[in-house]
């Protein structure tokens, strides 16, 4: 894809926490229909730079800019589960639903639409049966699925995923790489931190590992 | 009959004032304390009261007529202080509400001791701390300010619930996929501090917690959805307030002590309630 459009350039960047850099001086770009995955040791930054492509962290130096009209509220991310996550009092579609509220800045309530789209994006992760579940209820697998399906409510163009298989057993794993996939055939663009090298390999068109800060094309 | 007797005493505005400010003090309350209690922040309610503790010491020492000029400003800024600096401070969250929960509270005793003129200093603190009496004493400018402050909370919470949720559930999704979250959680900052210095009225600084924490808690045993423990935390936490005023009234016990009381019983109850959920589950 010669012609892609570039949605994320990263100029000089450099990531970290305190006085510890953990992306150093990083040029790089993510074009529209790219399925990367991150790969690297504990503790290289692949989420550090994950984060920062989110928002999250702000750059020490250098700079990470949204092109291509790529605006935050056309990304979905799926971050790690927190420990207040596993034990809230949610259900499962309020919490799917939640994914639109950077798209309408005052509106009170869900439009229709809205409610149409949080349905599909359950049907596709197959959690449309959970719907009025309570999520602290839920086993691990249908935690991580209910997280997906809220990250791609809010992706429209730009899809970030933080470790999504970590703790699922082999069928729940091979039904999030199929998902993943099929919206990458769709046209979605997906940025992948994983520890499954393997696998997550088979369907990337691109992979950046965290232990050599190199980059090859495939 | 105890009937004839809370008739004769509601014919009093003052038991009036109590009624309707601890009603919209408890709803207030409840409704922040589910966000707060799952973001973690249970003890905030407990720190910010002693803040304005403190704060209200200083205003008795500058002798200003309004003390909520003072109070409603302190609590606010230090409430921002404690919320807003999140993940990068260098003292982290709930160290730094001991710290100037319990810095607050000596300051401020330190203060009235010093400098008060009245002759029973040992009785006005507390007053200040349990609140003992001071809800029977409200005069209606006081009763409208809340009111107003209320409604306007209340307000806040209704236009914006999806957005507290969003960053309740999880903040870092919330910012990435474009919600303001600097701004809400300042929302969220000044308005604790708000409601936190109106409860002090009703069960005094040392039990402001209870009013934040058990609402949510007993709602949150039984019920499963968000939508449910709010509505839910909001209804047991005006009953009780309720119960709480009404038994003080009657049976002449201190009013804060007595709601927080009511409040102890209703998570019973709903601890119970929960357990019967999952034995039939």
């Amino acid at each position: 894809m010669v012609n892609a459009q570039t949605l994320i350039k990263c100029r000089q960047l450099t990531l970290g926490y305190g006085s510890k850099d953990l992306v150093r001086d990083l040029d790089y770009d993510i074009n529209e229909g790219d399925y990367l995955c991150i790969v690297g040791h504990n503790g290289s930054g692949k989420t550090t730079f994950l984060k920062g492509i989110a928002g999250l962290l702000s750059p020490k130096s250098g700079s990470i800019e949204l092109c291509g009209g790529l605006n935050r509220n056309q990304i979905g991310y799926l971050p790690q589960m927190t420990v207040v996550q596993k034990d809230f009092p949610a259900s499962v579609e309020e919490i799917v639903l939640s994914a639109f509220q950077g798209k309408h800045r005052l509106l009170p309530f869900y439009k229709s639409a809205h409610r149409e789209r949080a349905m599909e994006c359950m049907a596709l992760t197959r959690t449309e049966s959970l719907r009025k579940s309570c999520f602290r209820e839920l086993s691990g697998g249908q935690k991580q699925r209910v997280l997906l399906a809220r990250a791609l409510c809010a992706a429209e163009r730009l899809l970030l995923l933080d470790e999504p298989v970590t703790g699922l057993d082999p069928e729940s794993t091979g039904t999030m790489y199929r998902v993943i996939e099929d919206l990458h055939q769709k046209g979605m663009t997906v940025v992948m931190v994983t520890h499954d090298v393997d696998t997550a390999l088979d369907d990337a068109t691109r992979v950046m590992d965290f232990n050599k800060i190199s980059t090859k094309e495939r | 009959m105890p009937i004839d007797k809370l008739l004769f005493y509601l014919d009093f505005p003052f038991v009036r004032y109590a009624i309707i400010v601890g009603v919209l003090v408890s709803l207030c309350s409840s409704l922040l304390g589910v966000t707060l209690v799952l973001k973690r922040y249970s003890y905030i309610g407990d720190g910010l009261s002693h803040v304005a503790f403190g704060a209200l010491a200083i205003a008795a020492v500058l002798k200003v007529t309004n003390n909520m000029l003072i109070i409603l400003p302190v609590t606010v800024a230090v409430a921002i202080l404690l919320l807003c600096t999140g993940k990068n401070a260098r003292v982290k969250g709930d160290a730094a509400i001991a710290m100037v929960s319990v810095g607050a509270l000596a300051l401020g005793y330190l203060l009235m001791n010093l400098f008060s003129t009245s002759a029973n200093i040992s009785g006005d603190v507390c007053t200040t701390l349990f609140g003992s009496t001071s809800i029977l004493t409200l005069k209606a400018g006081e009763v409208y300010l809340c009111v107003v402050l209320s409604v306007v909370v209340l307000a806040i919470f209704v236009l914006f619930y999806h957005k507290i949720f969003a960053i309740t559930f999880d903040e870092n999704f919330a910012q990435a996929t474009g919600v303001n979250t600097a701004f809400f959680n300042l929302l969220i900052a000044v308005v604790v501090a708000v409601i936190i210095v109106l409860a002090m009225n009703l069960v005094g600084a040392l039990l402001v917690s209870a009013l934040v924490v058990f609402p949510a808690l007993s709602a949150m045993r039984v019920f499963k959805s968000f939508f449910a423990v709010t509505v839910a935390a909001a209804i047991i936490s005006v009953v009780c307030s309720l119960v709480g005023i009404l038994v003080a009234i009657l049976a002449g016990t201190p009013v804060g002590s007595t709601i927080v009381a009511a409040d102890i019983v209703a998570f019973g109850s709903f601890y119970l309630m929960s357990l019967i959920q999952s034995k039939e589950a």
